[in-house]
């Protein structure tokens, strides 16, 4: 079968790479993902998240996605959780935003004011 | 919502939430017969195709009670608010398309809903993005066991990430390069099934 073949490969290259990285602890995006994210266009900003971060060949950040927030007005709704529990709250978002939220606050490690509920909130 | 991979999604939030350990997503499209009262509609063998969307979770189920309320907008679990629209608008959505919702539960041993359409309904939502759906919900819930399911007219498409779990050995599932492939391979099985057959899929 074809696609045995495929996860094999897969396997044997992701092994490599696996070893480098096992220790590290992760930084988590966790997208508002209840039937409010969703509505708004939770899945696509969460789609960009994850292609920006593959793209990047970032590999210390986990994706996930959890219920209603309870401001369904400001969905879609992503919080950044950094290794040492600080948590970054970014609302009404867009695909845009989300691979900017990439560059500027996982990558340059600075966030993106602007889009966080306390910016939204004023 | 925009398509029916949204609804999905959103409705496996529900099967997530209900502690499920496999989730079934299966569409099928197959021939129904026409109502009597309904011989109007153009077909020549008074057959139309429909397409049911189930989702098939091992979740700790409802109870009669709340299962005959849970479409009311204003039933819900989650303790944020007290609005629920998952249900109800999959609901809405169907009956639109000439289809309908039914939902089946059992109390600790999990629930299936099962939304209809009529394929050929002008009003019917377009499948979407069904794979990159599933590749969402395996890349935040790699610890679930997800089915993937399609079928038409004699063709059929199956998936599971326990089967690819074994193959992968000790690389997590949500890899970006397994997810990757799951992604392609789903995308692969929805033209194969449903070329020609959804006017969506080419």
């Amino acid at each position: 079968m074809k696609s045995v073949e495929e996860l094999k490969a897969i396997r044997e290259k992701a092994l490599k790479e696996i070893s480098i990285r096992d220790n590290e602890d992760k930084i988590r995006i966790v997208v508002g993902m209840a039937t409010c994210g969703i509505a708004a266009g939770a899945k696509s900003v969460m789609n960009a998240f994850i292609e920006e971060l593959a793209k990047r060949n970032i590999h210390n950040v986990t994706v996930s996605m959890t219920g209603c927030v309870g401001i369904c007005r400001l969905e879609p709704i992503a919080e950044v959780i950094e290794v040492n529990g600080e948590k970054t709250t970014y609302v009404k978002l867009d695909d845009e935003k989300a691979r900017r939220i990439v560059a500027e606050h996982i990558v340059n490690k600075k966030p993106v004011l602007e889009f966080t509920i306390g910016a939204a909130e004023k | 919502m925009k398509d029916i991979a949204h609804h999905l999604l959103d409705i496996a939030q529900n099967s997530i939430s209900a502690g499920a350990s496999i989730i079934t997503i299966k569409l099928t499209v197959t021939p129904q017969s026409i109502s009597a009262g309904n011989q109007n509609e153009s077909s020549e063998n008074g057959l139309k195709n429909v397409l049911v969307c189930e989702i098939i979770d091992n979740g700790r189920g409802m109870d009669p009670d709340f299962c005959r309320k849970v479409l009311d907008p204003f039933e819900t679990t989650r303790k944020t608010r007290n609005v629920g629209l998952g249900l109800p608008l999959l609901k809405q959505s169907c009956e639109l398309a000439g289809g309908a919702l039914f939902i089946d539960s059992v109390p600790f041993k999990g629930t299936t809903v099962k939304a209809q359409f009529d394929v050929d309904s002008i009003d019917r939502l377009p499948l979407g993005d069904v794979a990159g759906t599933v590749r969402m919900l395996v890349m935040a819930n790699p610890e679930i066991t997800w089915n993937i399911k399609l079928y038409s007219s004699g063709k059929e498409f199956d998936l599971n990430t326990y089967d690819i779990k074994q193959y992968l050995d000790d690389v997590p599932l949500d890899n970006y390069e397994v997810l990757a492939w799951i992604e392609q391979k789903i995308n692969e099985g929805i033209r194969e099934v449903f070329g020609g057959v959804l006017d969506e899929i080419s």
